[in-house]
């Protein structure tokens, strides 16, 4: 089809200029001569895969978060703060800055003093073969999966904001990724992701600023939103712009959780799993050049992390007050299935993940909407990059050089890296065509997604503090975590009523029942890896050192000044976390 | 990130919000000569005029101070 004809439609929520185009395309242009220029840079395995690990703490620390920033951050949790209320920001803050910061300073020594190249590389190291092979193999299928989802899930948006056909904006987006990894490696995924942490800021932090603008500021906002609620009959519409003072009990809040599910489940369990074992993320870090630089990079991480709810919480929140139909009604935004059935086309209804693009388009004329645009391609292709690379890695590290080929070169790694790259690229397209055939692959994926993180973190967490924990151990709670996680969500599914059992209350909404189906999963991995490793023997003490806390010598960082130290810095992220609570309570 | 012979990641940064900021500038004064028929909300504050401008002071602060010739500058002085 020609291209002209691609771009071009008039049933789109936006329209966009040459002005725009052009900005759409100068952003390929410059991140595929990024990965061309780089490509000689990437040449070993060190290169390729851990970017030499010469990253400053600022660019590690970008890329970090950028990595997260991806397909269904910004539009998802928009949305979800359009469903949810204020509430939803809690993924940013509880559920990011306690565990972003304990990954600075308890974690990040051990992952950076073994020189693993992966978490898989980690449990490796702690709890021998087989904690490595369920992690690797769990994290490799994953990490394709979700490439897909996202692949998808922006071909999608750009058909409904832009008109753009899936396949166009499926090629275009992973062929461009494809090329920019394969050359460079992971230091291209981590040069574009600084790049399109600028780009996402610049696109979408123009909405909040002209949003309040029009509300007249948080006071304005909140009065607007409880007076569209009201009018609405809304349950609970006072509860959308409160923190904390409604999670009281689980049917005062619209997310249907309490006040332990967020603290354990979601702070304590789902966050920290994700942010200190997702190898997605870690993985940044670890090409940190230093000691002090990898701890410093999740600290800045979490500052930026701090001030994400401004371009992604607020803009939903926003639109709870400020969006109106053409005609000057309020205008109500639906459930995604709803909004694309045969009749919600025909109403013209829109679902909670546009209300992103319709704040953009309410305010973003010609240039500033093209600039919004390629923030949210930029979004996208950040989180498929960040999939990609981190898939390669454990697959050429974890899977072919320990179970497949254990005495492969690090030219032929390189080789397989750039190979496996594409291949990657190539199994998420399927992947990504394979969730249009069956869309509701899409309602389980953040579920499955869940059945690993929770449990590695339990066995990560007591494999760096406790020495007596066993290989036999590590793996066995891995698995037993894993498959509870599992069967607690097949018994729901089989039986809703299950939910007051697993998630301790009827009114659990998803997000609850995922909170407290990772806490459970999370304490079995614990328990079980507990008891088996009382009943099985130990590593000697000589194996453990550099992997476990008391064996393992941490070494001097640099003498620098009490401003230049992690530990001042989590300081003040943590206090400035503090205040937003109370602000926000 | 890198310094010597190699481009900063700092200077593709400045030559992105640049290129970006120079754009959209460009269309905001272009707008206000000719105003469109269907405005957007707070049209009258012209966002795209100060917001493409405070991108494109930006990215030229990032282009030149990482700009390969301030590298080598900055290269030999240390060497």
């Amino acid at each position: 089809m020609n291209l002209a004809l691609l771009l071009l439609s008039s049933n789109t929520l936006v329209h966009l200029s040459a002005v725009d185009l052009a900005i759409i395309v100068f952003y390929f242009a410059l991140v595929l001569g990024i990965g061309l220029y780089l490509k000689g840079q990437a040449n070993t395995g060190e290169d390729f895969f851990m970017a030499g690990r010469e990253m400053t703490a600022w660019v590690a620390g970008l890329a970090f978060l950028s990595a997260n920033l991806g397909s269904l951050e910004l539009m998802g949790w928009a949305g979800n703060s359009y469903k949810y209320g204020i509430l939803a920001a809690h993924w940013y803050w509880i559920g990011a800055i306690p565990s972003m910061l304990f990954l600075a300073l308890v974690m990040m020594p051990f992952y950076y003093v073994c020189k693993t190249h992966s978490v898989p590389g980690y449990l490796k190291l702690r709890f021998g073969k087989g904690a490595q092979a369920i992690s690797s193999i769990s994290f490799a299928f994953m990490t394709v999966l979700m490439s897909g989802i996202n692949m998808y899930a922006m071909a999608v948006v750009m058909r409904v904001v832009l008109g753009w056909d899936l396949n166009f904006s499926i090629l275009v987006s992973s062929l461009t990724v494809a090329a920019y990894v394969a050359l460079g490696g992971l230091r291209s995924a981590i040069f574009n992701e600084v790049l399109q942490f600028f780009l996402i800021w610049a696109g979408a932090l123009l909405i909040p600023i002209l949003g309040l603008i029009e509300a007249g500021g948080w006071t304005g906002l909140q009065a607007k939103i409880l007076q569209n609620l009201t009018e609405q009959h809304v349950a609970n519409p006072g509860s959308y712009t409160h923190l904390w003072s409604t999670l009281g009990s689980f049917g005062s809040n619209p997310m249907g959780i309490n006040w332990a599910g967020i603290v354990f489940g979601l702070g304590a369990v789902i966050a920290m799993g994700y942010w200190t074992t997702d190898f997605l993320v870690v993985q940044r870090v670890l090409a940190a050049k230093d000691l002090r630089s990898a701890e410093l990079a999740p600290i800045i991480g979490a500052a930026f992390k701090m001030c994400v709810p401004f371009i992604v919480i607020l803009p939903g929140l926003l639109g709870l007050a400020l969006l109106r139909d053409p005609s000057g009604h309020l205008l109500r935004l639906v459930p995604a299935d709803q909004a694309w059935s045969a009749a919600g086309q025909a109403q013209g209804l829109h679902g909670y993940d546009e209300v992103l693009p319709l704040m953009l388009a309410r305010y973003c004329g010609p240039g500033l909407l093209g600039l919004g645009i390629t923030a949210l391609i930029a979004g996208f292709m950040s989180g498929m990059a960040g999939n990609v690379s981190a898939f390669t890695t454990v697959w050429t590290y974890d899977i072919y050089a320990t179970l497949i080929n254990p005495n492969v070169s690090d030219e032929t790694k390189v080789k397989m890296g750039r190979w496996v790259t594409v291949i990657g690229v190539i199994i998420s397209i399927g992947t990504a065509y394979l969730v249009m055939q069956a869309q509701s692959i899409m309602d389980y994926v953040q579920a499955l997604f869940s059945f690993f993180i929770a449990p590695l973190f339990g066995t990560v967490i007591l494999g760096m503090l406790w020495k007596r924990a066993s290989p036999a151990g590590g793996w066995t709670g891995l698995l037993a975590g894993t498959l509870s996680s599992v069967g607690m969500y097949t018994w729901v599914k089989i039986d809703p009523n299950a939910v007051r059992y697993v998630a301790l209350s009827m009114d659990a909404q998803d997000q609850a029942q995922n909170m407290f189906r990772a806490l459970w999963s999370c304490l079995i991995c614990i328990i079980v890896t507990v008891v088996v490793s009382y009943m099985t023997k130990p590593k000697p003490d000589s194996e453990l050192k550099d992997v476990v806390y008391g064996l393992t010598p941490i070494p001097k960082t640099e003498r620098v000044s009490w401003y230049q130290s992690p530990i001042f810095w989590a300081v003040v992220v943590a206090a400035i976390f503090v205040i937003l609570q109370i602000i926000f309570w | 990130m890198k310094s010597g012979s190699h481009l900063s990641i700092w200077f593709f940064t400045g030559i992105c919000l640049g290129v970006n900021g120079l754009l959209i500038f460009i269309t905001g004064i272009y707008e206000i000569a000719n105003p469109p028929a269907n405005k957007v909300a707070l049209y009258d504050l012209h966002a795209n005029v100060w917001w493409g401008g405070i991108l494109l002071v930006l990215g030229l602060i990032y282009a030149l101070r990482f700009s390969p010739a301030q590298e080598r500058k900055r290269m030999s002085k240390n060497s």
